[in-house]
């Protein structure tokens, strides 16, 4: 029963009001693309002990999609952000390397 | 014999008798008793028979860690199997049955089992029961089940309530003996919101059954005094006979409250369950005794020595007159002590240590106890109950010694912290060589979302055996959970103890004989001998261990069972216990209800229901209504005398002659507006919808990014930036949020809103040749060809209600749906019903519609897909645009399997004999396929009687099927035999289209 903050509404959503979505950071893949790079973005995810980044959607709330980043393992949380970001923002990044010097970064 | 003791017992009112039954013998016990302390006060030593051998067990224990005296309690719409008579309060009119006994508890013809133990050893389900197969289901199972059966299902709905309740605190303190009240007075003192739970009906745990002394009073009073400084505290919540049963992720946990189980029927709901959000965990869950492995330790009367001293002192109970006492530690001393104090006779303390000169032995010897030390059990005599105890050395392999005349062997192996809570979220153990027990580490507690601890233990669940430990880490935990320092901790009178040792065989070199009659796990009949085996057959894992011997599964959750099982195994590995490690502890600690776990949400609000505004109206004429997600729509309005089937009929026959009325106001309704509305359409829907003119209407299909077909129905373009889509009844909230996913995370930048208009709008479909007539009748909006044309959409307003009219046809007849505000349509429901009185104007429900859909070869998510179908298959080509770049599944659908030729594809069925196909029947080709089964060439996807063609009409998915045209094809049916059917167009109905556009 996680607890993750919504960065729109800015409320501590217990996990009851998520939905979750996968792996956050997903390129799509569409028409004229190679059967590896589609079969990639359909069907290979990260499962990572440790380090992650995930879709949440606050479903029973403002109904927008975030992002988290956050340890599999402690359940530690490292910050949520906006769906609209390609990759880990700045500051989620300086969250993750503080409280994780060994991480080797985004696969 | 048990019996009930002339003095003594803190908690019983001897002036409050009550009456209960035992498999109906009248029986009588005192306020304050447990059902196993009035079943022992009447000499009912015997309770229950074992899982697998069904050996006599009796009572073991005194708390929820019992593994025997498991009963079904109560009767009829109160009756529950398993119930546990250790933590059963009584009260008057209670009923218990005993289980796992046929025909008697005290005649068991299943002991035969015993006589064939041999037989019966570790994975021996695995073992035995893997061939013939077929055996599986007519006899391994049957036999089985009727010989390993537990309790007894409930025959009635439970006539109970139960609840669910939120709480939300600073600091939770599960266990409420002397370390949860020390915790609870540091974090209370803060002003921090605490929440303490104890899960008996009392308040100081064992403290005042061990003769604990704190700050120079007994126990009792300390409590007292505790907790009435507690109970003025405004910030503390106390909270009685309700257990902490599970921790989880980021300061979650659960309560379980037994408000009513002891005084059933008083209007109280019976359980409640509270779901608890914290800042911090502290968990005084105290430790189990553990018990020893002896030959014969599961005969009724031997008991753990703590559960004899709780017996005595709490109870005034004593489990015979003559108690053999056996121990590798100096608390079970206590227990002689406690029996010669209520005028018991103690012969002997069987001590494997070699020597014991400690205070507690000195005091025994003193009151004439004999001290054996550096001696063993070898056996216990006895079945049904305790006979005597053959000694012999500790350290020897079971040779014949003294026997021992006795009623009751008290035994106790050491203590064991409950880490079950701390474990539940990932907190690490640690072993103590002095004590021989995991205990916390409190390094590596539970992390929460900041990443810092939120579990930490307090006493013994810490691995604090002295009663001033206890205290002081109490303090120290209670005070962190606040970030304060501890105040000033009370003394105890702690009495030195010789270390214990360790003892995991008794005797240590006990020969096979010995070994396959001492039980580890007493419920699932695990016995040191089966462990041994599975470690002989390669068994390395504690985990796989488990699973292949059951050793501390179901029940027992690694209370009782699990060092002693983790110790033996270890032992024949080779290895050292922490290397070996524990099975991991799941939630909930104790079986809790399933009534609390459902809480309110039973009969007419387990979920939510959907009613459409002229719900009301089906009900009151007789509809017989379907679920379809959280609606409840009409299947079909049988008339008095006639069948559903009859209904059916006669609903498709009055539309496609006159004129039938469908309520689909369930049918997903999802505004798309913006400036990129059209594009974004255009991704989302495998045709182009950006090129449909306001004003009309236009048949979409829209798949996933595996390219399978997921959702149909009607676009209609409102104007130039607005589209109103239709999406299937069950798939509205899908859709919408499929929608929403792509515009928030992809195409961001794309200006879109949407909205889900599903329940803002009431849709009636008018359908049948007459239906034109009626709207007419109605006035207001022009309804005629020229007008309003097939396949589209005017506004304007029926008999004076606003509405929104679509041309559109899912039946193959001349058909409007109107849409309109849901408040109106009730009304214009009625005002149609009126007007069409004339026309037979009759309702029809989901099953005519199914099968006017299927008579014009219309398919139906879910019935023709299955989330393995692309619309190719369903000749749906002309529904995908060749001219777009992209559209979500377009891709997946380039992939070599999807542009296979042999796929299967949709065509219509008709059978020979004119039959109606079984749903979902497969059509057989030649030969077997790699795995020995038949080869099929297609299935049947929807089947029907069509009343309008007089015979069965099917859909199905056939290889290579629309080039096969004329075939008959063979389908195999469940019992053996073929039904034959011809490939045929899937439109059985007026191909042409001339009914619907007219």
């Amino acid at each position: 029963m996680l607890i993750l903050t919504c960065p729109y509404c800015g409320i501590r959503c217990d996990e009851t009001e998520l939905a979750p979505g996968g792996e956050a950071h997903l390129k799509r893949f569409g028409p004229g693309s190679t059967d590896e790079a589609f079969e990639a973005y359909l069907f290979e995810r990260e499962n990572p002990m440790g380090v992650h980044f995930e879709r949440w959607r606050h479903a029973y709330g403002c109904g927008r999609w975030f992002l988290a980043a956050r340890d599999t393992v402690t359940l530690e949380v490292f910050g949520t952000y906006k769906a609209q970001m390609p990759e880990p923002p700045e500051e989620i990044v300086a969250a993750i390397r503080a409280r994780r010097p060994e991480w080797e970064g985004r696969a | 014999m048990s019996m009930r003791l002339e003095q003594g017992g803190r908690l019983i009112d001897r002036d409050a008798p009550l009456d209960f039954t035992f498999d109906t013998n009248p029986m009588r016990g005192l306020r304050g008793d447990t059902l196993a302390s009035a079943l022992l006060a009447n000499g009912q030593m015997l309770v229950n028979r074992s899982y697998k051998y069904h050996r006599p067990r009796g009572i073991l224990a005194s708390g929820p860690e019992e593994p025997n005296a498991l009963v079904g309690l109560g009767q009829g719409a109160r009756f529950e199997p398993d119930q546990r008579a250790t933590t059963t309060e009584l009260f008057d009119g209670l009923s218990a049955m005993s289980q796992n006994a046929w025909p008697t508890l005290g005649f068991d013809m299943m002991a035969v089992n015993g006589w064939f133990s041999g037989m019966m050893p570790a994975g021996f389900y695995y073992k035995t029961f893997t061939w013939p197969q077929s055996f599986w289901k007519h006899v391994y199972e049957p036999v089985i089940r009727e010989a390993a059966a537990s309790g007894l299902p409930p025959k009635e709905a439970d006539a109970d309530r139960y609840e669910h309740f939120y709480a939300f605190v600073d600091v939770l303190i599960v266990g409420g003996g002397i370390a949860g009240l020390q915790a609870a007075l540091e974090a209370g003192r803060s002003g921090a919101r605490v929440l303490l739970l104890e899960q008996t009906p009392h308040w100081g745990g064992r403290a005042p059954v061990d003769g604990v002394e704190i700050g120079g009073k007994p126990a009792d009073a300390w409590i007292g005094e505790t907790l009435a400084t507690l109970e003025a505290m405004d910030n503390v919540t106390l909270r009685n006979r309700c257990m902490g049963v599970g921790v989880y992720d980021h300061g979650f946990a659960l309560g379980y409250e037994r408000l009513a189980d002891h005084t059933p029927g008083d209007g109280q709901p019976r359980h409640r369950l509270w779901k608890i959000r914290t800042g911090r965990i502290v968990t005084a869950t105290g430790a189990i005794e553990r018990p020893l492995s002896f030959a014969g330790n599961d005969v009724p009367g031997v008991m753990l020595a703590s559960a004899v001293r709780d017996y005595v002192v709490n109870y005034g109970v004593a489990p015979g007159r003559r108690t053999v006492v056996v121990t590798n530690n100096d608390d079970a001393y206590r227990t002689a002590l406690a029996l010669i104090d209520a005028g018991l006779e103690v012969p002997v303390i069987i001590d494997p240590r070699e020597r014991n000169d400690g205070p507690l032995a000195r005091e025994c010897m003193r009151r004439g106890v004999q001290v054996e030390t550096g001696a063993a059990v070898m056996k216990v005599k006895g079945s049904k109950r305790v006979e005597g105890v053959m000694l012999c050395r500790a350290n020897g392999t079971g040779g014949a010694g003294a026997v021992l005349d006795c009623d009751s062997v008290a035994m106790s192996g050491g203590w064991s912290p409950v880490v079950h809570l701390w474990s539940h979220c990932g907190g690490k153990l640690l072993w103590s060589d002095e004590h021989a027990h995991f205990y916390p580490d409190d390094a590596r507690a539970p992390t929460g979302a900041d990443g810092a601890a939120f579990v930490s233990t307090a006493g013994a669940a810490s691995g604090c055996m002295a009663s001033g430990d206890v205290l002081r880490d109490a303090a120290r935990k209670g005070g962190a959970a606040v970030g304060a320092e501890p105040g000033e901790v009370p003394q105890a009178n702690d009495i030195e103890e010789v270390p214990m040792q360790p003892v995991w065989v008794m005797p240590t070199k006990a020969l096979p004989e010995l070994r396959s009659k001492m039980f580890l796990d007493f419920q699932n009949d695990v016995k040191v001998s089966d462990v041994q085996l599975a470690a002989q057959e390669g068994y390395e894992s504690v985990e796989l261990t488990k699973r292949y011997t059951t050793l501390g599964m179901a029940n027992d959750q690694g209370k009782l069972s699990n060092i002693n099982g983790l110790a033996i195994l270890a032992q024949s590995l080779g290895e050292e216990i922490p290397q070996v490690g524990t099975t991991t502890f799941r939630p909930p600690y104790q079986p809790i209800s399933f009534g609390s776990i459902a809480g309110e949400a039973r009969g007419d609000i387990f979920q939510p229901l959907r009613r459409t505004p002229m719900h009301d109206w089906h009900e009151a004429n007789g509809a017989y209504m379907e679920p379809v997600g959280h609606w409840r729509r009409p299947y079909c309005y049988p008339k008095a005398g006639e069948s559903h089937a009859d209904a059916v009929a006669r609903e498709v026959t009055a539309t496609r002659t006159s004129l039938g009325l469908l309520d689909a106001s369930t049918l997903g309704k999802i505004l798309v507006k913006g400036p990129d509305a059209g594009r974004f359409l255009d991704m989302l829907y495998t045709n182009k919808m950006s090129t449909l003119k306001p004003g009309r209407c236009r048949y979409g299909l829209m798949c996933n990014e595996n390219g399978f077909l997921m959702d149909d129905g009607v676009v209609a373009r409102i104007d130039e930036e607005t589209f109103l889509c239709h999406t299937t009844s069950g798939g509205a909230d899908h859709i919408h949020g499929w929608m929403e996913d792509w515009l928030q995370c992809e195409w961001w930048d794309w200006k879109v809103y949407t909205a889900n208009l599903t329940e803002q709008y009431g849709q009636i479909a008018v359908v049948g040749p007459n239906a034109r007539k009626v709207l007419e009748k109605l006035g207001g909006l022009d309804v005629s060809k020229e007008a309003l044309p097939f396949m589209a959409w005017s506004e304007g307003e029926l008999a004076g209600i606003p509405v929104r009219v679509f041309r559109i046809s899912f039946s193959g007849e001349l058909s409007y749906e109107i849409a309109v505000p849901a408040g109106q349509a009730r009304a214009l429901w009625d005002k149609i019903l009126a007007a069409g009185g004339k026309f037979g104007v009759t309702p029809y429900g989901t099953e005519a519609l199914h099968v006017m859909r299927a008579e014009k070869g219309f398919i139906m998510i879910g019935d023709e897909t299955d989330g393995t179908v692309i619309p190719q298959d369903l000749g749906l080509d002309w529904a995908i645009s060749k001219k777009k770049d992209d559209y979500l599944g377009k891709r997946a659908q380039e992939r070599a399997h999807m542009v296979r030729p042999d796929r299967w594809k949709l065509v219509g069925l008709e059978t020979l004999d004119g039959s109606v196909l079984p749903d979902g029947i497969y059509a057989l080709g030649e030969g077997m396929n790699a795995n020995g089964q038949r080869v099929t060439i297609g299935r049947v996807t929807s089947t029907y009687h069509s009343p309008t063609l007089g015979r069965g009409i099917a859909m199905g998915l056939v290889e290579h099927g629309p080039d096969r045209m004329g075939e008959v094809l063979k389908f195999g049916k469940t019992d053996g035999g073929t039904i034959e059917a011809r490939i045929v167009s899937p439109v059985f109905y007026d191909p042409e289209g001339e009914k619907q556009d007219v």
